[in-house]
């Protein structure tokens, strides 16, 4: 090799490691919030939120009580429309249909983004019975065969399979803590949901479990829009792809969790995360 | 809330500023030792504070990494400990280049005293100022002083160039100066590394306060490759 080509080669293989700024440009929107207010009564909870959510991306949501994340993640599977008082203004479009247009059916619409929350709530059946539950009462399926290849189906989706495929008659009630919150996970995905929303989903789980959700909530996205609520900075940090700040109602910031977590433009984002906020 | 961590930031940092001083006291006495020929002064810079400056090179990453396993930090902080982390190696090195040079005035010291012509002084000068700015950039988290440093830096290559052109010509004029041309020569490359050093810190800094990556012209190809 002619050395004084050197230099100018590696310069070459330089330019092409791909950017990680691109990488967001490369998913499409699954979600779009634009101008969203939301009213508790007279509470005014979320001011003219505007976001885009990419599809098969983990979004994370962060910011101190009462800041309106968990309300945000609720305006997205209409969980809201449950509480009494309770407005909404502007628009949440999934893949670009108004989610709170009259024609759409709530119930369908949940079908289609499910949700997680911090407690693990099973119900007091068997674990066969919680995971084919939802497909049984809404008629997506109707034989045995059918029920039993969704109930594995979601079991290995959750990565609760392996540990339960030899008591899936058990009561649900019976299993640890993380692993009532996976099965649980495993509900939402038995009827194939396209975005999971999930609140808080290892708060209430020993390392061990929470390290076990985060990986599996990584596994998932290959399949799914995730947009996950949480407390805990290192979590949001390890899980997701990108991150919005959300403060006093307001979406303060929303950029690449790489770029927020080590360079944030906004003052306050940088006081929240580094905790010198109040 | 949260002071306990700051307190601790704060520690790290003044510890880092105090390995700064001593490195620069390094730097300076070694030069002073060459320029005044006095043996003393070297000898301060290899028996003395080098070994302080080991000391402090080691409780410093120790610190260091303590704060990053056990607060975890982020964003500004995180910037500030992995900023520091490499500060801390670059002012180690800079103390083994002064006690390179104190070792070069030693052995110039051991022969007779030699009219040579090269322009160290000055160099060790600005040398000495690009230290003292790239600390004090840090110390102020002062971006335009730190790209002032960084940018000092080829002039500094170019009195290394031109001292070693000039040596090399007095050697072949006279080849009893060998020895003492080529001590001279070592102690210009030392220099022209310290300088380095500094440079580094100064890109440091601007990382730690933008939050911009200036090493390797990375901005430029990050431009260039986003068109």
């Amino acid at each position: 090799m002619n050395p004084s080509t050197m230099p100018a080669k590696i310069a070459v293989r330089a330019h092409d490691i791909p950017a990680l700024t691109k990488h967001s440009a490369e998913h499409a929107s699954k979600i779009q919030a634009r101008k969203v207010d939301f009213f508790y009564g007279k509470v005014h909870a979320l001011k003219a939120i505007s976001l885009d959510i990419n599809a098969n991306q983990i979004t994370a949501l962060i910011g101190p009580s009462g800041c309106g994340k968990s309300t945000f993640l609720r305006t997205l599977n209409r969980m809201n429309d449950l509480i009494p008082g309770t407005r909404l203004e502007g628009q949440v479009l999934l893949e670009g249909h108004d989610i709170y247009a009259r024609s759409v059916d709530p119930i369908l619409l949940r079908r289609r983004v499910g949700m997680i929350f911090q407690k693990s709530n099973p119900f007091p059946k068997s674990v066969y019975e919680n995971v084919v539950y939802g497909v049984k009462v809404n008629g997506y399926a109707r034989t045995k065969p059918d029920f039993d290849e969704i109930a594995e189906r979601s079991l290995r989706q959750a990565a609760l399979w392996e540990e339960v495929k030899d008591r899936l008659h058990r009561s649900a009630l019976s299993l640890s803590g993380g692993q009532q919150q996976r099965l649980c996970i495993a509900r939402s995905l038995a009827v194939k949901p396209e975005v999971l929303l999930m609140d808080e989903p290892a708060s209430a789980l020993d390392p061990i479990s929470t390290a076990k959700i985060e990986e599996l909530i990584f596994e998932l996205k290959k399949d799914f829009t995730i947009i996950i609520v949480t407390h805990n900075m290192q979590q949001a940090a390890r899980v997701s792809d990108s991150t919005c700040f959300f403060l006093m109602g307001e979406l303060v910031e929303h950029d690449l969790t790489t770029k927020m977590f080590t360079n944030p433009v906004r003052k306050e984002t940088e006081d929240y995360i580094t905790g010198r906020f109040g | 809330m949260h002071r306990h961590f700051e307190e601790q930031l704060e520690e790290l940092k003044e510890r880092l500023l105090y390995m700064g001083s001593l490195v620069e006291k390094a730097v300076h006495l070694s030069v002073e030792a060459l320029a005044q020929r006095t043996e003393d002064l070297a000898t301060q810079v290899i028996a003395e504070i080098e070994p302080q400056i080991n000391e402090l090179h080691l409780e410093l990453d120790d610190r260091a990494l303590q704060l990053l396993a056990l607060q975890q930090p982020l964003a500004v902080d995180l910037r500030m400990i992995a900023s520091i982390i490499k500060i801390n190696s670059d002012l180690e090195r800079m103390g083994d280049q002064a006690v390179n040079i104190a070792q070069r005035a030693l052995s110039i010291l051991s022969s007779p005293p030699l009219r040579l012509q090269a322009d160290i002084p000055r160099m060790a000068e600005l040398t000495e100022k690009m230290v003292k700015d790239a600390l004090d950039s840090f110390v102020r988290r002062d971006n335009e002083l730190a790209r002032d440093v960084v940018l000092r830096d080829d002039e500094i290559d170019q009195y290394r160039d031109t001292v070693f052109r000039e040596l090399i010509a007095q050697m072949i004029k006279a080849p009893k100066c060998i020895q003492q041309a080529l001590d001279l020569i070592l102690v210009s490359r030392n220099l022209e590394r310290i300088a380095d050093h500094a440079t580094n810190i100064a890109e440091d800094v601007i990382y730690m306060v933008l939050g911009r990556d200036i090493r390797h012209h990375a901005e430029e190809r990050a431009k260039s490759s986003a068109l």
